[in-house]
């Protein structure tokens, strides 16, 4: 009886998040005429592909009940050198690729590095990053740098065909090809059961072997490289790069995360939760579009709001006080399992 | 006997580890500054009032000091408040509306902007204390929806003015100070005798070190919670006024940009913990000040003003290791060295035993 309770509990935010947005896109489909298309469903995943490139990452960090306020900053230093490598140094983009790839990871390995072995707060070692990001975007260049090579444009202008005019671009299928692979991770392997084990609870994690320092590390690594991978959309989605793109950015997607039903104090929550705080924040801009008559920054203050929403909703649904012991049970069980399945 | 009492406690409080860390690079800084810039100590007096580069550190310092100050008392209740920028870019965008486009009197576009702000800080304070939302969560709302709500009261656009009385918080000057220089230290003193020689601090103090025991020994815990949050916000609100009145302009997109990020870096900086509990406003303040000396250090010595952010960056890395126990264990097997022993030994703690 209180398993199953659990288990509703467990995945009520989540079905929070769905239902806000099927709402919110029938809505607009009875508001608008032409918002029931499928060009403008493929534009929330092309708009916001980079935006859930980074939520991904972000989602793990959060899980593991830390914070990354880096990824923009991130995101601009990848595209400058990605977009000064190809343009001025006239390298393949497949060597840049990688090389901007790796300048990220690196970058997130050094913060985690930083985390763990110091015990420094993930808030400010990785304010730290940022600056130091935005630092060397901005030293490399300050000037806006377009980008020519057909390398980028492909992954824009081709894509999977569905039909005979509407096409899925490959920035979008990059995003849902990571966001599979990132489900699996975090529902199915041993890291994603040891990024929840950390952030639900650190010291009974310690307590079961789990082990923090590879874990910690590693999340904040695989938030560099999301970060980077963002970086590299971004440039082909804008077909340029510069230094000071992407400010405010770690909060657009922190709210996204947010949205999604990820408990910022980490240990609860799903990748899919995540997806759909993306394209609620897709729907909201395109609604904005379509309305024509809002300004753009009611976009910010509706994304507060619905923050603010499901803020409540949490609070309320973890407030109720069945469900932690409940889940808390469910949870050592699964860790039993996992052990003996060894 | 007060006195001797005052000084020993101020020196007390100096040889408390942290506050010296900061005031150790303070004056690293400065000493470079001697050194190798000629002209950083000349002050010259130019109708009246000050110039020179070290009155400049100061005068530019202000709006991330008086975020700094307000920061202080919020990451103490074992808080932060990420929403001072955009705070600040609503209060200066209020002012800047009142005096071009409504005509009111010239007190009411002084408090308009504040007392909207101090709303703000309710609100926040509201949603941390009574409804128990993770405090970042909680101002990360009025962070995203702030920006938001400043453009939607200049409608997006950029309010020019030219008003003489206004214009004075930025650019005028008392006993030959800038005006923002009088602002930030009149706030300073404010705070630090409420805060400090009243029992508000320790309050305040017990709230971040345990909301709980605190709230069994009495102490409404909620209500100081609030009371942090709207201070933040008013300070955040008057680094507004100093921004609109410096620019005669409101710009609701970029004014406080990154303010909040600064103002926790001065914080931390200055030597109090993220976890809340003992503070440091003095070290805040020092900490506001070492930022806006390595800028203007960097200007004046004709390197690109980009590279700023990498030096910050590296500061951040040096504040964090030398707060991390495990870098100081680490160091002090190194040099083999009695570390505490040492520091106890200096000669900066005066008190006699």
């Amino acid at each position: 009886m209180k398993l199953s309770f659990s288990i509703n509990q467990k995945y009520l935010s989540i079905i929070a998040t769905i239902s806000v947005f099927v709402i919110l896109y029938i809505v607009s489909c009875i508001v608008f005429e032409g918002f029931f298309s499928e060009m403008v469903f493929i534009n929330f995943f092309i708009d916001n592909a980079f935006l859930g490139i980074s939520a991904i990452g972000m989602t793990f960090v959060i899980l593991s009940g830390g914070i990354d306020l880096s990824v923009g900053s991130v995101i601009a230093m990848t595209g400058v050198i990605t977009a000064t490598l190809v343009e001025q140094a006239h390298l393949d983009p497949l060597i840049v690729v990688p090389i901007a790839l790796l300048s990220g990871s690196f970058l997130g390995l050094l913060m985690g590095c930083i985390i763990h072995f110091f015990d420094a707060p993930p808030f400010i070692v990785t304010l730290g990053g940022y600056f130091l990001a935005r630092g060397i975007g901005q030293v490399i260049s300050l000037e806006s740098l377009p980008i020519y090579h057909p390398f980028f444009q492909f992954f824009i202008m081709e894509g999977i065909p569905i039909g005979d005019t509407v096409i899925i671009p490959y920035i979008v299928v990059i995003f849902l090809v990571l966001f599979v692979i990132a489900v699996y991770v975090a529902h199915y392997t041993r890291f994603g059961r040891n990024v929840y084990a950390i952030g639900g609870n650190i010291q009974s994690a310690r307590l079961l072997g789990v082990p923090i320092g590879k874990t910690r590390v590693g999340v904040y690594t695989l938030n560099g490289f999301c970060s980077a991978l963002a970086g590299i959309v971004y440039t082909m989605y804008t077909s340029g790069a510069w230094s000071l793109s992407g400010k405010g950015f770690e909060l657009d997607v922190i709210s996204a995360v947010v949205i999604g039903g990820t408990l910022l104090s980490g240990g609860v929550g799903f990748m899919a939760g995540t997806m759909f705080g993306v394209l609620i924040s897709g729907i909201i801009q395109t609604f904005i579009t379509f309305q024509g008559q809002l300004s753009s920054h009611w976009t910010r203050i509706v994304i507060g709001v619905l923050v603010f929403i499901f803020i409540l909703l949490q609070r309320f649904f973890s407030s109720l006080p069945v469900s932690s012991k409940a889940t808390r049970v469910t949870y050592a069980s699964m860790r039993e399992q996992a052990e003996l399945t060894k | 006997m007060a006195i001797k009492d005052l000084t020993r406690d101020l020196t007390k409080r100096i040889a408390s580890s942290h506050i010296k860390w900061s005031l150790i690079i303070f004056f690293v800084i400065l000493l470079f500054n001697f050194i190798f810039t000629p002209n950083f100590f000349h002050i010259e007096i130019k109708n009246g009032r000050f110039y020179g580069s070290i009155i400049d550190v100061f005068n530019r310092a202000a709006p991330v000091m008086l975020a700094a100050i307000g920061m202080t008392l919020v990451i103490a209740t074992g808080g932060i408040d990420i929403s001072v920028g955009s705070v600040m870019a609503i209060s200066g965008s209020i002012a800047a509306v009142l005096i071009a486009k409504m005509d009111v009197p010239f007190w009411m576009v002084l408090c308009l902007p504040l007392v909207f702000s101090a709303l703000l800080g309710a609100w926040n304070g509201l949603l941390v204390s009574y409804i128990g939302i993770q405090p970042i969560i909680a101002t990360l709302i009025l962070l995203v929806a702030g920006r938001g709500i400043a453009q939607l009261v200049t409608d997006g656009q950029i309010i020019v003015f030219e008003h003489p009385p206004f214009e004075f918080i930025a650019g005028g000057s008392l006993f030959g100070l800038h005006f923002p220089i009088i602002i930030s230290f009149g706030v300073f003193l404010i705070i630090l005798f409420l805060f400090k020689f009243t029992a508000l601090g320790l309050f305040v103090e017990s709230v971040g070190g345990n909301s709980e025991a605190s709230k069994y020994c009495g102490i409404n815990a909620g209500r100081i919670k609030l009371v942090v949050y709207i201070v933040s916000a008013l300070c955040a609100g008057i680094a507004g006024l100093i921004a609109a009145s410096n620019i005669k302009a409101a710009d609701p997109n970029t004014s406080g940009d990154g303010l909040e990020l600064n103002a926790i870096l001065a914080v931390v900086i200055g030597g109090t913990s993220l976890n809340g509990g003992k503070y440091f406003l003095v070290g805040s303040v020092i900490g506001a000040l070492i930022m806006q000396s390595l800028t203007t250090t960097i200007l004046t010595m004709g390197v690109p003003v980009q590279v700023t952010l990498v030096v910050n960056a590296i500061v951040v890395l040096v504040v964090c290791l030398i707060q991390s126990k495990n870098f100081r264990d680490i160091l002090a097997g190194i040099f083999k060295l009695d570390f505490r022993g040492l520091l106890r030994r200096m000669p900066l703690k005066g008190g006699n035993k």
